[in-house]
């Protein structure tokens, strides 16, 4: 076990220089940095020269690389062009999407699972068919359909809830936004897990919990539950970090300043130290979610043992 | 009698129609004796057996018919959650494959520890230690340890006696084999059912053996009941059925056993394929494959006659057969 968690560390190595250095280069190319920071007009040269002498634009990109990546690892992610450092820029952002993430993975454990025993447990009957129709419709419509949609139902028309998060950003106010960014996992969840359980439920293993007398709610819960999720853990894993990076649109709809917030205004404004900054820092979560998820795996299924 | 099925009938509704699994099966088990149940796949015997444990699926299944009498009572007018506390404790099953009918994601001795601290609400600590004394009497070696393993962490044989001790932690009076040796290697497979035949004499239990195999039978059987199609062909004291069958059947069954004696011969085979339970034929179910078949058997379903005292054939030609 603890050879292998050392081989996947090593692992990461070069999955994060490839996966850092292609978000340098894409950046790059996205434009000069330096044409939108002097608001409509353009740059007067001798400014600009300054300006690209001193974040170090004027050197060749892979020197550029370096020496970010460098400074990444004393803890300096660079300054913002309007002179904030990127990593307090992240300590703001960062905790809100956090706290929105946590949101949204409760909803997926919490409705998603439920949902998906009571289908699995049901095949083929209305609450079924119903549930796997809405699955379908929220899986087809995009995210920012039902954002926008829920927006002006209950926080303009009814009323029910601020149409717009504050910049505190508290839990309660994160409820709907977080609805919002699970819904489609949400909608595989319930899937997966109706799959799974359908599957297992005909299983010899649960014919044997039956036969053993045991009450039927351990019977589930014991038996067909323990084995069923196990790919549904394994899913709801990778989508922490697919979570993180991915609520721009949900961010941008309900104002909230969080990591898509920041990643947003960094592309819209050609801040490169921004985009680089965050996206690296995504990447981790990724890599580490993902590692987390392979470990877990062996603890729920026993018949794997990593060497 | 300490189980006595009566006229027993089951369906399946299935895509190409209703499937007739069991169609009037009357058979039963005193304390102590072995009934073994013979027939090949589709026969019904293991329909009738999960009948009568109370785990049939329902639906596709459906008992449309029949009683199943336990120590006199109708399990089948019991509620759920009376049946629910019969399972495991008064009777209790062994499947074919221990490998799939183990949960595994959850050590052995949970499983074992799981039948005392739900039927017997003990505490997990007593019944872990039961759970060690099962298996150190099922003779798995070095229990103590083995208790914390996983079921794939064991062999076939091994996961097999765990299934046994699983359904001995109760002391049940009636226990059901559904093919307990068919996914063992033959070496193994005498040891096991060694083991389930010292038990049973050990605890007086009454002990059904579903199989396919006549040579397991001919060793721990006190009866025998041939299953055909759903139903019973032929019931016998063991002994008798091997030196003179009275269906067509199980002579044919008999015959098919590979013998020293007749090395180099051409093994019989009973010809044609077992019915389609959605299409069994009318008459006799096994006359398109019976070499006494007649009109009379086209047209006339046999009932089950009484041959002596002790046995049953549902043949209209058993005493030819008998005599043959």
């Amino acid at each position: 076990m603890g050879r292998y968690v050392i081989r996947r560390l090593l692992q990461m190595i070069p999955v994060f220089i490839g996966a850092t250095l292609l978000i340098f280069l894409m950046v790059n190319v996205m434009g000069d940095p330096i044409a939108g920071l002097c608001g409509d007009r353009e740059c007067d040269p001798a400014t600009a020269a300054r300006l690209r002498r001193e974040f170090g634009l004027d050197k060749p990109v892979w020197q550029q690389y370096a020496t970010y990546m460098g400074n990444v690892f004393t803890g300096d992610f660079g300054t913002a062009f309007n002179g904030q450092p990127v990593t307090e820029l992240m300590g703001t952002a960062f905790p809100v999407t956090i706290r929105l993430t946590i949101i949204a993975v409760v909803f997926e454990i919490v409705i998603g699972i439920t949902l998906g025993v009571l289908t699995g447990l049901r095949r083929g009957r209305p609450v079924d068919t119903a549930v796997l129709l809405l699955t379908l419709v929220v899986i087809s419509v995009p995210t920012f359909v039902t954002g926008l949609l829920l927006q002006l139902l209950l926080g303009v028309k009814w009323g029910w809830i601020a149409p717009s998060v504050s910049s505190d950003a508290r839990v309660d106010e994160l409820i709907l936004p977080g609805l919002v960014l699970a819904s489609v996992s949400l909608a595989y969840v319930t899937r997966l897990t109706r799959t799974s359980i359908a599957e297992n439920r005909r299983s010899d293993y649960v014919r044997t919990a039956i036969a053993k007398g045991l009450p039927r709610r351990r019977v589930i819960t014991r038996h067909l539950l323990r084995n069923s999720l196990i790919p549904v853990v394994t899913f709801i894993g990778t989508d922490v970090g697919a979570l993180m990076g991915g609520a721009i649109v949900t961010e941008r709809i309900f104002n909230i300043h969080g990591v898509g917030y920041q990643l947003y205004q960094g592309i819209l404004r050609q801040n490169t130290q921004t985009v680089v900054g965050f996206v690296t820092v995504l990447v981790l979560v990724f890599l580490v979610a993902n590692l987390l998820v392979d470990l877990l795996y062996a603890v729920l299924d026993p018949r794997i043992r990593y060497a | 009698m300490l189980l006595e099925v009566r006229d027993l009938h089951v369906e399946f509704r299935t895509r190409d129609g209703i499937a007739k699994a069991v169609n009037g099966v009357s058979y039963g088990v005193d304390a102590g004796r072995t009934l073994a149940v013979l027939g090949e796949s589709g026969s019904g015997k293991s329909v009738t057996a999960q009948t009568v444990m109370g785990i049939l699926d329902v639906p596709p299944g459906r008992i449309t018919g029949g009683e199943v009498l336990f120590e006199g009572r109708d399990l089948l007018k019991l509620k759920e959650e009376e049946r629910r506390t019969v399972r495991g404790a008064e009777m209790a099953m062994i499947f074919q494959d221990a490998l799939s009918s183990l949960n595994p994601v959850l050590t052995v001795g949970d499983q074992l520890a799981e039948m005392f601290t739900v039927h017997r609400g003990m505490s997990r600590r007593d019944a872990r230690a039961r759970a060690v004394e099962l298996m150190d009497r099922v003779r798995i070696p070095g229990a103590r340890e083995r208790v914390k393993q996983y079921p794939h962490q064991f062999s076939g044989g091994m996961r097999q006696r765990i299934m046994i001790a699983m359904a001995m932690a109760l002391e049940p009076k009636l226990i059901i084999a559904d093919e307990p040796t068919t996914a063992l290697d033959v070496t193994v497979q005498a040891q096991v059912m060694d083991l389930l035949a010292d038990l049973q004499r050990e605890y007086d239990m009454g002990l059904i053996l579903i199989t396919h195999d006549l040579g397991v039978v001919a060793d721990v059987a006190d009866e025998i009941a041939v299953m055909y199609a759903g139903r019973i062909v032929e019931t016998a004291p063991v002994h008798e059925i091997y030196k003179a069958p009275a269906h067509p059947y199980t002579r044919g069954l008999l015959d098919s056993i590979p013998r020293l004696d007749q090395k180099g011969r051409e093994l019989y085979a009973i010809k044609g394929l077992p019915p389609s339970l959605t299409a069994i034929p009318p008459g006799c179910a096994f006359h398109p494959r019976c070499p006494l078949a007649r009109d009379v058997c086209r047209t006339d379903e046999p009932p089950l006659y009484q041959v002596g005292d002790t046995r049953g054939s549902a043949c209209h030609f058993w005493r030819e057969c008998l005599h043959d």
